[in-house]
């Protein structure tokens, strides 16, 4: 199967096309037809995947399974899988079957809705998986548009609100970046990813209106790149389209939006940003640590102050992400295995907490958290799994959700202990805004009337947990399921980095030294 | 094996109670955890007894890897875990088998409700954790433990869901003990940067490194072993309950009252003091970090002492009674007398649980009255808890024979401590705040004892009328637990407290001769070059313990004619950092000097206890309206001591309202008026701004253009590929 990643990544268009091409109707046949050829091409799709992961070889850290085909112009239809990437592409076939089996109760376009779902799932993998810039940028930019739909279509009251402004904000960001891919394929004269991973752009530092630009073009094109990912993770300021969007969209929107989507910036960062421009990125290393602690710190109090579950799990994804942001720019071992390790967590724990909102929201139609209380009465088992995601989420020992944010904490002190100050801060204020949730909603007794009739979970939504719990658990007792895969890749940038900042520096040095001299 | 089934008897105990209860029923499920954890118990005996155990850790899986960090899931095995093991396994399965009778009926579950295999599942749950903490090899998994009895103690402090009190109070202890790990975090971050490694081994091996290094944290260098061991002190001080992270443990009693003797008295809070003896090679070089610790642990000791002295609920008392001696602990091991610190952990264990359950024994026997205004004269009612809590008392407060070793556990090791205290401070601070505190303690033990037991009934006589003695399953845990509260001072004090070639045995740590105690001591040591001394240990610590123990003994005779000075043999600790179970660095030799203080020294503690007990017998049985107009004309003292300083008050004040206040200003005004004010400012003000001057304003929408363009490229694209991909 040499083409196994190309046929991962479009089992789900094609899975698409035959709904929207055969399936006609709005009745209940065709509703469920529709939604079960959703579920069969995802879980399809995840068993095709797990030939991408049997077949990857984690001792070689450069990419692996590379199809290639001629496109158009110079421009060519190129896929692989490393160990920053694959691991994402897992993460996306893992979470897509969940996704479909968690809209089960839609009953509004379902045809229309699971074709978003599916071609979200392709551009997706394809995002994760393209070697090309331009093929890139394609399935990056691409992938708005059903995410759009999703949230302005079958969102809550203010979707349309809040889908244009997710809209306007990740695409302001890519501009900005579409113009630096420009810039770059003027200046290397190929689109070809691995390629421009080798070449190097310049750094001298120079002045535009007199402005001094350390770093000199690297850090231009790191500035633009950074604009789009920063909005996607999305990092403190950028952040505020997501606690609106993540309300706005119905559940399995925000699972999809928390567990993969946001998880485009960090990829972004460990595929561009820092193998591509070393000398930029260090330049603005201090600024960005700074965005993330900011960003634990000011996300976790806000959340803290959030009268609605989505938005304050959506904080919560905020601060999350400013770990994963610290450790990929704390740029050693430990700070990078933990960012990845982080997103892959997150992407389970922040999906399971969504759902969990979802399994409620679907009873009572609200996501007031005073409109709860006293849950565990009559729902002990959904109180016990939303205990273990919670307790995932405030970082756990024994939970996934630990391994990532003691990693980062443990990278960024090698390289700055003020900002492993405040970010371990994090760690005190996690534990308050999300106890604090868990008891308002779950814990004591249960008064309100309108609750005295809900139902535990029923067999559909337990089995659609059970994988997510076991992966938190797995994950967070052996974690070397992630680290054994990631290692060597991540090795390989760290080292790629460190020799381009040092020699930079020996380049800057010599310049200093010989300007005096003179 | 063994040390595995001691470590996951107890995971499976709590598997089966709180998922296979539906199976074996209720009854069943509290047999088979408690089954488990005699199982449990009676094999750490085994491995305690066995003696001599330092082997390699057992390896069981490896956990979080990451470059250079290697950390297992793994057994280590020194007399500093055998003393935990047998702790909490024994105090544990005591308290398993007591809750069968304490948490048969509860009046805050219907009867119909199986809130019993909940309950037994989290005992446990907790005991695992608290397993896995002390079995660590490596900081990593010690903190896996750490916040694994943080779950279990939110859980049960939380067991009462229904009660907001019990919920308010479960997310207090967690938030608190999350302060102390965010130091406890920093404090391994930190390890892990300066020595490379989060293996005890490998830290204890660069102690003396780190003593000499300096490290850039936030705005200054520091001395690294200082600032590491103050960071770890930090995680010690949440979850031990020290000073200004103390506040959660008082309101954990909203938990059921086993949950408070197990995990509130006698193990999890001791964790702290655990911490810092298992980590003494690094404490040893941190004189700052230390000195800290024992003033810190002195003061601890006072405050909640004062505490005490004025709280009416009974499980309060004992709550501030833990906090108090807890801080006894500290300063044993602040003072570098780890061995009596452990000392004090192990008997503090017995008679605290003890008091516990012989509080829950009162509370169940008087439906649920925890008001000691509303005791009074139940000698007769309840006769065996009676007599257990006597021996509690006895113990806590230190009664025996002064000048000699015999007395109750508390009496050895609470005057050991106090000694050590004295010899380590020369007379300092700390040793008075503990004599005073001695004082408070036996004053509010026997004020709990008076006020309970002797007297006229007070309060509710439906409620006397009714009380009861209550069943076997819970009074033989008490008997047991009374018979540690009256022996294991008496047994074990050689081996912590006695001379020091007894103590270095029992903790497997080389020791060599000393010859003299004089002023040439200090500069002999000096001699010895740093290298000479690592090189000459070194050889030693390898050596079989017991050969080095006879060396030892072969080569102070020699010295001891030599010097004419036979009577008196003197051993020091030695060895390299993290060749026995704890280390005393070169110039540390307070155990030693603590059995040479002046004798009014040694008696301090016992007359500071009888003034204790004669102001009690004043106050409580001759002129019992005494306390209540001293209440009076000491108002404003009195309210502090009863609002316990204020501090919740003020930590609301200053932390946890701004931290709320905070978070919705950011929310409103921060994330509302100043991001997306400015963001929508630029896009609804400046770019229209922009398309009119390019004269196409037609829409004035910027995403209509936003989204045509995204939608232009895919087409062309596409197009681009269908027609194109022909070439």
């Amino acid at each position: 199967m040499s083409n196994v990643l190309t046929m991962t990544t479009f089992i789900p268009l094609i899975a698409a096309a035959i709904l929207a091409i055969f399936l006609r109707g709005e009745d209940e046949f065709a509703q469920r037809a529709a939604k079960w050829v959703a579920l069969v091409a995802t879980v399809l799709t995840f068993l095709v995947s797990i030939a991408i992961l049997a077949q990857f070889d984690p001792a070689n850290p450069g990419m692996q399974m590379v199809e290639e085909a001629p496109w158009l112009m110079d421009i060519k239809y190129k896929m692989g899988v490393d160990g920053i990437s694959i691991l994402f592409v897992m993460l996306t076939t893992f979470m897509m079957p969940i996704t479909i089996a968690a809209s089960w109760n839609v009953t509004t376009r379902v045809k229309e809705y699971m074709i978003a779902f599916l071609v979200l799932e392709t551009l997706m993998l394809g995002v994760f998986m393209a070697l090309d810039l331009v093929l890139f940028y394609l399935f990056f930019e691409a992938g708005l548009i059903p995410m759009f739909l999703i949230i302005g279509i079958w969102g809550g009251k203010e979707r349309i609100y809040a889908s244009f402004k997710f809209f306007l904000y990740t695409f302001l960001g890519s501009v900005l970046m579409l113009v630096a891919m420009v810039a770059m394929f003027a200046d290397a004269g190929t689109t070809d990813i691995v390629a421009l991973m080798k070449h190097e752009f310049a750094s001298e530092s120079f002045s535009v209106l007199g402005i001094h630009v350390l770093g000199g073009m690297q850090t231009l094109l790191f500035l633009a790149f950074f604009a789009s990912f920063a909005v996607k993770m999305p990092m403190w300021p950028v952040h505020t389209w997501l606690p609106d969007a993540h309300v706005q969209a119905p559940t399995a929107g925000s699972v999809v939006l928390a567990a993969i989507l946001l998880k485009m910036g960090g990829y972004g960062f460990l595929r561009f940003s820092l193998p591509m421009f070393p000398v930029g990125a260090d330049v603005l290393t201090p600024l960005i640590l700074w965005m993330s602690a900011i960003a634990i710190v000011y996300t976790s109090l806000v959340a803290l102050a959030q009268q609605d579950m989505k938005k304050l799990i959506a904080y919560s994804s905020v601060a999350h992400m400013g770990y994963v942001t610290m450790g990929i720019f704390a740029a050693n071992q430990q700070g990078i295995d933990g960012a990845i390790f982080q997103m892959i967590s997150h992407g389970f724990i922040s999906g399971a907490l969504f759902l969990c909102v979802g399994v409620i929201y679907d009873r009572m139609h609200t996501r007031e958290i005073d409109a709860y209380g006293g849950l565990v009465n009559r729902m002990p088992a959904y109180a016990l799994i939303f205990l273990l995601f919670t307790m995932a989420n405030v970082g756990l020992p024994g939970t996934s959700g630990f391994i990532g944010e003691f990693l980062t904490i443990l990278g960024v002190f090698q390289v700055n202990t003020w900002v492993a100050l405040v970010a371990a801060t994090g760690v005190i204020l996690s534990a308050g805004y999300a106890l604090w949730l868990y008891r308002r909603v779950v814990m004591g007794e249960l008064i309100k009337e309108s609750l005295k009739s809900i139902s535990d979970m029923t067999t559909r939504e337990r089995a659609i947990f059970a994988p997510l719990v076991v992966m938190t658990l797995l994950l967070g007792v052996y974690p070397s399921l992630v680290t054994d895969i990631i290692g060597p890749s991540v090795e390989a940038l760290i080292t790629n980095y460190d020799t381009a900042v040092s020699e930079a520096q020996a380049v800057t040095q010599h310049a200093a030294t010989s300007a005096t001299s003179h | 094996m063994i040390f595995k089934t001691i470590l996951f008897a107890p995971l499976i105990g709590a598997l089966i109670a709180g998922f296979g209860w539906r199976i074996i029923g209720d009854k069943g499920a509290q047999w088979v955890a408690t089954g488990l954890l005699f199982l449990a118990c009676l094999l750490s005996w085994v491995v305690f007894l066995d003696g001599a155990h330092h082997a390699d850790p057992v390896h069981i899986l490896t956990w979080v890897q990451s470059g250079t960090l290697d950390s297992a899931w793994a057994v280590r095995v020194d007399r500093l875990t055998t003393i935990m093991l047998i702790v909490i396994t024994s105090v544990s399965a005591l308290v398993h088998l007591y809750s069968m009778g304490y948490m048969a009926h509860d009046e805050n579950f219907a009867e119909t409700e199986s809130y019993r295999p909940r309950f037994f599942a989290y005992l446990s749950l907790f005991t695992f954790a608290m397993l896995m903490l002390v079995t660590a090899d490596n900081l990593v998994q010690m903190f896996f433990g750490w916040e694994g009895v943080g779950l279990a103690s939110y859980l049960l402090i939380g067991f009462y869901y229904r009660k907001p009190s019990a919920n308010a109070a479960a997310i207090k202890a967690f938030v608190v003990n999350r302060v102390g790990d965010f130091g406890f975090i920093l404090g391994i971050a930190g390890l892990y940067f300066m020595t490379d490694s989060i293996l005890f081994d490998d830290i204890f091996a660069a102690a003396p490194e780190l003593a000499e290094t300096s490290v850039s944290f936030l705005w200054t260098e520091w001395n690294a072993a200082n600032l590491l061991a103050f960071l770890l002190f930090v995680g010690a001080m949440g979850k031990s309950a020290q000073l200004f992270l103390h506040t959660w443990l008082p309101d954990a009693m909203e938990g059921p009252t086993p949950v408070s003797a197990l995990i509130h008295a006698a193990t999890m809070v001791t964790a702290g003091v655990f911490l810092v003896c298992r980590m003494s090679p690094l404490m040893e070089y941190a004189p700052e970090a230390t000195a800290f610790i024992t003033f810190l642990g002195a003061t601890t000791a006072f405050v909640a002492a004062t505490i005490g002295l004025v709280q009416n609920d009974i499980k309060r008392v004992i709550a501030y009674s833990t906090m108090s001696q807890l801080g006894y602990m500290f300063v044993a091991a602040g003072v570098g007398v780890y061995s009596v610190a452990m000392f004090h952990l192990f008997t503090h264990a017995f008679f605290k649980a003890m008091l516990f359950l012989g509080a829950g024994s009162i509370i169940h026997g008087m439906h649920h009255e925890q008001d000691m205004r509303n005791y009074g004269g139940l000698r007769k009612k309840l006769p065996y808890t009676f007599w257990a809590m006597m021996i509690g008392t006895l113990a806590i407060t230190g009664v025996g024979i002064p000048l000699t070793t015999i007395g109750f556990a508390g009496f050895l090791s609470k005057d050991a401590v106090i000694e050590s205290a004295y010899a380590g401070t020369q007379g300092g601070y700390a040793f008075w705040m503990l004599v005073v505190a001695a004082l408070f303690t036996s004053f509010y033990s026997w004020r709990l004892m008076f006020l309970t037991f002797w007297g006229e009934p007070r309060g509710d006589k439906h409620t006397h009328d009714h009380a009861h003695e209550s069943p076997m399953v819970m009074l033989v845990p008490l008997g047991v637990l009374a018979l540690g509260a009256v022996f294991a001072g008496m047994i074990w004090y050689n081996s912590f407290f006695g001379k020091t070639d007894k103590v270095a045995n029992f903790f497997n740590v080389p020791f060599v001769a000393e010859a003299a105690h004089g002023d040439d001591h200090g500069a002999a040591k000096d001699d010895h070059g740093a290298e000479a001394k690592a090189d000459d240990h070194g050889t030693e610590a390898k050596a079989d313990d017991h050969a080095a123990a006879d060396a030892g003994h072969g080569e102070d005779k020699a010295h001891g004619k030599a010097d004419g000075k036979a009577a008196k043999p003197h051993y020091v600790l030695s060895g390299n950092p993290g060749a026995g179970a704890i280390y005393a660095g070169p110039e540390n030799d307070v155990i030693n000097e603590a059995h040479y203080v002046p004798k009014w020294v040694k008696l301090s503690p016992f007359i500071a206890m009888l003034i204790g007990l004669a102001t009690a017998i004043w106050f409580y049985l001759v002129n019992p309206s005494l306390p209540g107009r001293l209440a009076q004309n000491q108002r404003p003292l009195y309210l502090f001591l009863l609002n316990k300083w204020y501090f919740d008050e003020i930590y609301d004040f200053a932390f946890v309202r701004p931290a709320r206040a905070l978070g919705a200003l950011l929310w409103k005004r921060g994330d509302g008026n100043v991001i997306d004010g400015t963001i929508n400012g630029v896009a609804m003000g400046i770019i229209p701004f922009f398309t009119r001057l390019a004269g196409r304003a037609q829409s004035g929408y910027i995403f209509t253009y936003a989204f045509a363009m995204v939608i232009g490229i895919a087409v062309l694209v596409t197009w681009m590929t269908i027609s194109g991909g022909a070439e």
